[in-house]
């Protein structure tokens, strides 16, 4: 693809310049991501829906992958256009050291504290700022082999919390979250490294 | 005795009584030479003496006769299959030496033994690298296996690399360690002054093909990085098929007294040809076979012969024209699996890939069991000076050319190789059986062909036993983890796992991130003409629902249904209950020893992040499903339980059943998700086309319900209708029926 046929491809893409300038990607890292949203978007609508995502099998067989298709489509909504996508995948561009601490300025998509929001709220299905014991059961679950027991699977759980939870009330709050995370480098783990 | 070193004693028991009957019965070689009748004659016979051909004259009928020439061959062929297998089984009864030494080496060990001792006893060992058995026998196997398991998607990712390393790489290293042996053969005090400059590069290009079989188990093992991985199993695929055109190149030169510099430009000329030429080759008879096999639905039995004897064909049609028949087979197996997996039964599928396992891992073995014997039994020509410095020149060359050849292709690659990369490429250059072979099949024109064989064998050895065995530390070594993973509470374990899994399915949902064009297209290609002629029922299936079929789902998910038991059951049980029952319970205390059994759960039983490369390419072993069945069939049964008729009398469900809900409005800023409102309209609607398409059928065909109903959108309670449990049932089932053959 040459450098004129990607300006003119730009002039496709709805709301460029503003998502280039809001998330931060480059123009060409722009253009890949509208040519694999026109991609997964096989009837041509413009916009995508969930089972464009469960069509693609490996995701299909993530053990999250149902959970993280739902973090694409806000509850009502069943319809992802093109920038709401490009916001998302936002999230997972590695972070910019770079950037200038300014108080004022708005927080760039893909910071630290977006990226274990974005997680949180794989976890926080009915979305009420918690994680209580009944959904990192869920998520344990999924994440877990059938062999293993019930009762484990509830202590693993039960200490999770013991863990994190600071406050005492039986569930982590995303400071708690946050908080039990800070040794993390969540940069390594929840960026993708191509989309620089 | 426990069962362990019963199993030992009985295994060594069995490799010694194998290798008896076999010296005993070995008297000749395996090309079929009418062997001057040798009969054996067992020791305490009294009645009728055995005769090879009992004399029509002799008046008593005799009782017992033997009659060894006769089966003389297959019997030797078995046996030294079956002692070949029993090292293998040797090996793993004692199971830690695997981790340490590669299979390679200790087979290859094993066969120094055999071969002492039929030196010792005078034996000749079967020619069974004369260049037709070799050629045709044993190398196909190996290179079907390696290209049906190839897995194509990170393969195609990774072709311009692949191509790169392995067609300039064998290139320079041939050129470079020819040029500098024939500069050492200049020199005098080595006595090897009569070895031309094309000798030399003969010689070198034998030795420049790279068989990193015993280096890709390790890389499995440490998982290092797919890219790395991909590149050396391509690399190693591909090498070959030069290697064997170089060679056939610089023989062809090595015989012409002069060489005119037209000759080199032809010679590059059939490169090309013989290169390309092969793929064709191998392209078309994929074709036909992936036809052949559209049509073979009365006829299951016979199915996997189709793909046996096609990429067979394409393997000796290419041989018959000279051009390159690994790069035939290779292109073959690759255009086949595609379209062959879709067309053939289940059942047939399973064989194909058994047997080509099968057959590949045989042949293999018994590839490095005779290196290891024919070292023994060879006259050797030994001469220090060329020796050592072949040995010096193959390293310095092998490191010298990845350096040189990635710091070129890196600013091509998404994905860099970085310096550990490098030195893995770099040291995982072993040199195996291609070299071997061709090393014997050098013209005996060539005046010092011992001594190459000797230097053949010396450098295989050296490499397989010095690198193979090194190389795991090395790799450890430097892959040193940063983060001590028992300083992780639980939770950070889990949180971490979760995270591992958003980013594969994130970089899933991203795709491919380059040759994305080509792809496309091709797709598109592929969709409209090539699936309608080669394909049986070439509905464009959501491959969901293939998968499903695969993985033979459908069965289990029967049997589910009938156990009571569900997997997931607690989850609408817990959910409900909990949140009242959580304030009452007292704090558990959890002692170390407990911590130290959850991290032990946590780790061996959490699914491991989809390794793409790993999961297909295991060099001993099938790929394993059992991880794919369990999440689909977890998840299919709760979806199937949250659309049935019972979840609907239930107290309000919580909204932490729905699987694609977002938390309403919260997590992520609101600005970029305008709240909607949901109409209950629109909810019936949406929830009948996806639960029942036999109703609303303009988007979908019966056959892809199982796709659709894994997507349950909205809130169950607003449904009118109770969803009636047959209607599913009967959409899978003409499912599986469409499935079965």
């Amino acid at each position: 693809m040459g450098s004129s046929s990607s300006s003119s491809y730009m002039r496709n893409i709805p709301q460029a310049q503003v998502l280039i300038h809001e998330t931060g990607f480059s123009a060409a890292h722009l253009l890949r991501l509208y040519e694999r949203f026109q991609f997964l978007d096989k009837g041509s609508t413009g916009e995508l829906r969930a089972q464009d995502f469960t069509a693609i099998p490996s995701l299909a067989l993530n053990p999250i992958g149902d959970r993280i298709i739902g973090s694409f489509f806000p509850p009502g909504q069943e319809k992802l256009d093109f920038p709401s996508f490009v916001r998302i995948m936002a999230h997972f561009r590695p972070t910019d050291p770079n950037r200038s601490r300014d108080g004022t300025q708005l927080e760039p998509v893909n910071s630290r504290n977006k990226k274990l929001r974005f997680a949180f709220q794989l976890y926080d299905q009915n979305g009420d700022g918690n994680i209580s014991r009944a959904e990192l059961l869920q998520v344990l679950r999924a994440m877990l082999g059938v062999q293993v027991p019930e009762e484990q699977l509830q202590s693993i759980a039960e200490r999770a919390i013991q863990e994190a939870d600071l406050d005492k009330d039986n569930v982590i709050s995303f400071d708690e979250f946050r908080k039990s995370l800070e040794k993390v480098n969540i940069d390594q783990l929840m960026s993708i490294r191509f989309l620089k | 005795m426990d069962a362990n070193t019963f199993t030992r004693r009985a295994g060594l028991l069995l490799v010694i009584f194998t290798f008896l009957c076999f010296i005993h019965g070995s008297r000749g070689e395996i090309p079929p030479q009418p062997a001057g009748g040798v009969t054996i004659v067992p020791p305490a016979k009294p009645d009728g003496a055995p005769q090879a051909y009992p004399d029509a004259d002799t008046s008593n009928l005799p009782v017992f006769t033997m009659d060894y020439p006769r089966i003389q061959i297959p019997f030797e062929i078995t046996l030294w299959v079956l002692l070949a297998s029993f090292a293998k089984i040797g090996f793993h009864v004692y199971h830690k030496i695997t981790i340490w030494v590669p299979e390679s080496c200790l087979l290859i060990s094993i066969g120094l033994i055999v071969g002492a001792i039929m030196h010792s006893v005078k034996e000749e060992p079967p020619a069974a690298l004369s260049s037709n058995v070799f050629f045709l026998y044993m190398l196909p196997p190996i290179v079907l296996d390696s290209g049906y398991f190839m897995p194509t998607r990170p393969f195609f990712e990774n072709i311009g690399t692949v191509l790169w390393l392995a067609v300039v790489g064998t290139l320079w290293n041939s050129i470079g360690i020819g040029m500098s042996l024939f500069a050492i053969c200049q020199i005098e005090a080595f006595e090897v002054q009569d070895v031309n400059l094309q000798e030399n590069l003969l010689f070198a290009s034998i030795i420049s093909a790279v068989d990193p079989v015993a280096v890709l188990t390790v890389f499995e093992d440490v998982s290092v990085n797919e890219q790395l991985y991909i590149v050396v199993f391509g690399e190693c695929l591909f090498n070959d098929a030069v290697t064997v055109v170089l060679y056939n190149m610089f023989s062809f030169v090595a015989d012409m007294p002069v060489v005119e510099p037209e000759d080199v430009f032809l010679g590059v000329a059939r490169f090309f040809v013989v290169g390309l030429g092969g793929m064709m080759f191998g392209i078309l008879f994929g074709f036909a076979a992936s036809f052949t096999t559209r049509f073979t639905s009365k006829v299951r039995e016979i199915e996997p012969l189709f793909i046996f004897m096609y990429s067979y064909l394409a393997y000796l049609v290419a041989e018959l024209f000279a051009i390159s028949s690994i790069m035939a087979i290779v292109s073959c197996a690759l255009t086949m699996k595609y379209y062959v997996e879709e067309n053939v039964s289940q059942r047939s599928c399973t064989t194909i890939r058994h047997v080509v396992k099968m057959l590949g891992t045989i042949s293999e073995t018994l590839i490095f069991f005779f290196l290891g014997v024919v070292t023994i039994t060879t006259e050797h020509e030994w001469n220090w000076g060329y020796i050592l410095f072949t040995l010096l020149f193959a390293f310095v060359w092998r490191g010298l050319g990845i350096l040189v050849l990635t710091q070129i292709i890196n600013p091509f690659r998404t994905i860099p190789f970085n310096t550990k990369d490098q030195f893995g490429l770099a040291y995982g250059g072993l040199r195996g059986a291609i070299s071997f072979a061709l090393a014997f099949t050098l013209p005996d024109t060539i005046a010092r062909k011992k001594l190459f064989v000797t230097a053949t064998i010396v450098i295989i050895l050296f490499t397989v036993f010095l690198q193979g065995i090194t190389i795991r530390p090395l790799i450890e070594f430097i892959n040193v983890r940063k983060t001590n993973r028992d300083l992780h509470s639980i939770n950070v374990e889990v949180h971490c796992r979760l995270m591992e899994h958003t980013i594969a399915g994130i970089e899933d949902l991203c795709g491919q991130w380059s040759h994305f064009y080509w792809k496309d297209k091709f797709m598109k290609f592929n969709n409209r003409i090539l699936r309608r002629i080669l394909i049986r029922d070439s509905r464009a299936e959501s491959s969901i629902v293939a998968l499903y079929k695969k993985l033979e789902l459908q069965n289990a998910m029967e049997i589910l249904d009938t156990v009571s038991g569900d997997i997931s059951a607690a989850p609408s049980v817990v959910s409900v209950y909990e949140d009242k029952k959580s304030p009452s319970q007292p704090k558990k205390k959890f002692m170390a020893s407990d911590l130290r059994k959850m991290h032990d759960i946590l780790s061996k039983n959490m699914y491991k992040i989809r390794q793409r490369t790993v999961a297909f390419t295991g060099k001993h072993s099938l790929p394993n499903d059992t991880q794919t069945r369990e999440i689909l069939i977890r998840r299919h049964a709760s979806i199937r339980r949250s659309i049935r008729p019972g979840s609907f009398q239930s107290p309000p469900v919580p909204k932490s059943h729905k699987y694609f809900s977002l938390p309403a409005g919260q997590g992520l800023d609101s600005k970029f998700f305008p709240a909607k409102r949901q109409s209950t309209a629109d909810d019936h609607e949406t929830m009948s086309e996806v639960a029942y398409p036999s109703r609303h059928s303009r988007f979908t065909k019966p056959g892809r319900s199982s796709a659709r109903a894994m997507v349950p959108l909205h809130r169950l309670d607003t449904l009118k209708e109770a969803p009636s449990v047959d209607v599913l049932n009967e959409s899978r089932g003409e499912s599986s029926s469409a499935g079965r053959g």
